[in-house]
């Protein structure tokens, strides 16, 4: 065998390795999403077997039709706390990324007084873990009266959000070239239309993806929210999976249903966006 | 089309000064061509004409109008970077009518100038491909294009050759000289090529650390450049500089070696000053190979050993020892030469330069 077929052989046999190799990675970050859909869907018997049962015996949407079903017959007020979790998301999403957009302009393209000390103050903020700050939100809400209000939480997450979409924004419009805005100034904009018609347009799939993050935190966000809401009125999903638990017994099928109604939205959301959080739109802008 | 005239224009940066209160006043339709060394203050000088750089001092007039605190908007200019700064997100059509876009203009005029525009630049069939589909040259093209369609009072050209590769940008030279030609506008142009700014530009500034060094014809700065750093940065090859002290009609350099003094200068110079000898590799050349052979006034014969050669087909670079350092030397009709062979060389001392060491300033009355 010639040295070429050899080293082509090398290389097929490589990239099936490689698919293998991959297979299993995926497999592993899958498997527990699978287990939660599979769970939902089998009898409480089957979800505690020990070895575990892999392949369901019987399949049913009972879990799904209970949850529905109102108070007293299993259920649990769904509609409402998939409002109040749409309602506390969207809002703070779209506060944090207008505060982001703001910030993350002003870091990548103005000079000012302390402007990495700031910048630096931002990230720390991101180093104390949210639920250390749970107790001394709750006494200062409880204080304030916002505690389990929507506006609370909306203050909460927009506190807990801003720093990372300033972080994020900040670095797209590092890569929108500075001379796009002057030339535009140069053909006649203003300041405030040359952002709008050519910096924003451009760094567009990274305010995207900065926002979908935002609205990930949020929607998916247990620990501050738990302490700070309790009534039907303020709970998100999350805090509503606890509904399940009864003080000696865990619903695990209830528990895993309502968890797939939370990752449809934002898997859907992520499917949707993630179209537009191609890169490369700068190219051809300058040079090369 | 304007005039521009620039009056004791300052830039600071905090503490540290840039551009040093420089005067420039610049001719409608003129073609200028701010030249000089990186970090020379030329771009920061073109910013603030355009609006894009706060002034610190001075004034700048732009058709006899004070511009210093309107926005680039408002100073009817256009200007074409270094980096071209097409708007990636839109076609050549949209990029070349953005500015009539903001200006509100009527669809049809749109039309019209655009399609003018890409007339003159050949930009015909590319109107519907973005800047990421284009060649470096072409979008050098859309970037001058987006200028013409504005129709200002003044074109500013911030270095915009430099992203090309050598063939093209030579071919693209040509284009800005026709179109210069063509549109009749004032331009200004910065580059650190003293190539293009000597074919390009009617006048010359030549700036260096935030000063004007000289204002003049590419003639003027080549024939009789102000001060060393001129005569140095002007002319390819670079003109032949070596310090020399005058001593009874001599120059005598400091490995000892010495040169009549050219007679042009025997009135400004006196025993003991220090000067600057400058000349140029076409003013020193192999005996009977040189430009002004036999017409020359002051010609010096010396017998110098050759360390290179640079053939360049028409012409060799010949470098030859003297004063303990290469000269380089012009020789035109060039025949073979082994290095470390002693040739005849002429020294053409009419066209000598001389620099006072202290100033650098001239020494030519």
């Amino acid at each position: 065998m010639d040295d070429n077929s050899s080293a082509r052989l090398k290389r097929r046999l490589l990239g099936v390795v490689y698919r293998i190799g991959l297979f299993l990675v995926m497999l592993t970050i899958c498997l527990p999403g699978l287990w939660i859909v599979l769970s939902s869907l089998r009898p409480t018997v089957e979800i505690m077997a020990k070895p575990p049962v892999w392949i369901p015996q019987e399949i049913s949407f009972d879990a799904y039709v209970a949850m529905f079903s109102g108070i007293g017959k299993g259920g649990i007020p769904v509609i409402e706390y998939f409002r109040n979790s749409l309602i506390i998301s969207v809002t703070s999403t779209a506060i944090a990324v207008a505060i982001g957009m703001a910030g993350g302009y002003a870091f990548a393209r103005y000079r000012f007084r302390g402007k990495s000390g700031v910048f630096l103050g931002l990230m720390l903020t991101r180093t104390v873990p949210g639920i250390a700050l749970s107790l001394p939100l709750f006494f200062l809400y409880v204080r304030l009266g916002i505690i389990d209000t929507h506006f609370g939480l909306i203050l909460a997450y927009v506190a807990l959000n801003v720093p990372f979409t300033i972080w994020l924004i900040d670095g797209f419009f590092h890569q929108v070239p500075k001379d796009l805005a002057e030339a535009a100034q140069i053909d006649g904009c203003t300041r405030w239309q040359a952002f709008w018609q050519v910096e924003f347009p451009l760094a567009g799939p990274g305010i995207a993806s900065a926002a979908i993050f935002a609205f990930l935190t949020c929607w998916n966000e247990f620990a501050l929210a738990s302490q700070l809401t309790r009534s039907v009125s303020a709970k998100t999903l999350p805090v509503g999976l606890l509904d399940y638990t009864a003080e000696f017994t865990i619903d695990w099928r209830g528990m895993c249903a309502l968890a797939v109604v939370m990752i449809i939205p934002a898997l859907t959301l992520t499917y949707i966006v993630q179209r537009h959080l191609v890169g490369g739109l700068t190219s051809g802008a300058v040079k090369g | 089309m304007a005039t521009v005239s620039l009056k004791k224009l300052t830039k600071r940066y905090g503490n540290i000064e840039i551009v040093h209160g420089i005067d420039l006043d610049i001719t409608d339709r003129e073609f200028i061509a701010l030249v000089g060394p990186s970090g020379c203050g030329k771009s920061t000088t073109l910013r603030m004409i355009a609006g894009l750089e706060e002034i610190s001092a001075g004034s700048i007039e732009i058709g006899g109008r004070v511009v210093n605190d309107l926005p680039p908007r408002s100073r009817n200019i256009s200007m074409v970077f270094q980096s071209y700064a097409l708007y990636p997100h839109m076609t050549v059509r949209e990029n070349l009518g953005f500015s009539l876009k903001i200006a509100g203009a009527a669809k049809e005029d749109m039309d019209r100038r655009v399609a003018e525009a890409s007339a003159i630049l050949g930009l015909d069939t590319l109107l519907d491909r973005r800047p990421s589909q284009l060649s470096g040259g072409q979008r050098q093209r859309v970037a001058m294009g987006r200028a013409i369609v504005r129709d200002p009072d003044v074109f500013l050209f911030d270095e915009p050759l430099s992203n090309l590769d050598a063939k093209l940008r030579t071919q693209m030279r040509t284009e800005i000289k026709k179109l210069h030609a063509k549109v009749q506008s004032t331009v200004i142009y910065v580059t650190h090529d003293q190539v293009e700014a000597m074919t390009l530009a009617d006048r010359i500034v030549i700036m260096r650390d935030g000063y004007i060094e000289q204002v003049g014809t590419p003639d003027e700065v080549f024939r009789r450049p102000a001060t060393r750093f001129v005569a140095g940065f002007i002319g390819s090859p670079p003109m032949n500089l070596h310090e020399a002290t005058v001593d009874d009609g001599q120059l005598v350099f400091a490995s000892g070696a010495k040169l009549p003094l050219p007679g042009q200068f025997k009135a400004n110079v006196a025993a003991g000053d220090k000067v600057v000898f400058g000349l140029r590799p076409d003013d020193i050349y192999p005996t009977g190979h040189g430009i002004s052979s036999g017409g020359a006034a002051d010609v010096h014969q010396i017998e110098l050993p050759i360390t290179v050669t640079e053939p360049l087909g028409n012409e060799t670079l010949v470098f030859v020892e003297f004063n303990g350092s290469d000269w380089v030397s012009r020789m035109l009709n060039p025949r073979t030469l082994r290095s470390g062979e002693r040739v005849a060389m002429s020294l053409d001392l009419s066209q000598a330069h001389l620099f006072a060491t202290e100033t650098g300033k001239t020494l030519r009355s």
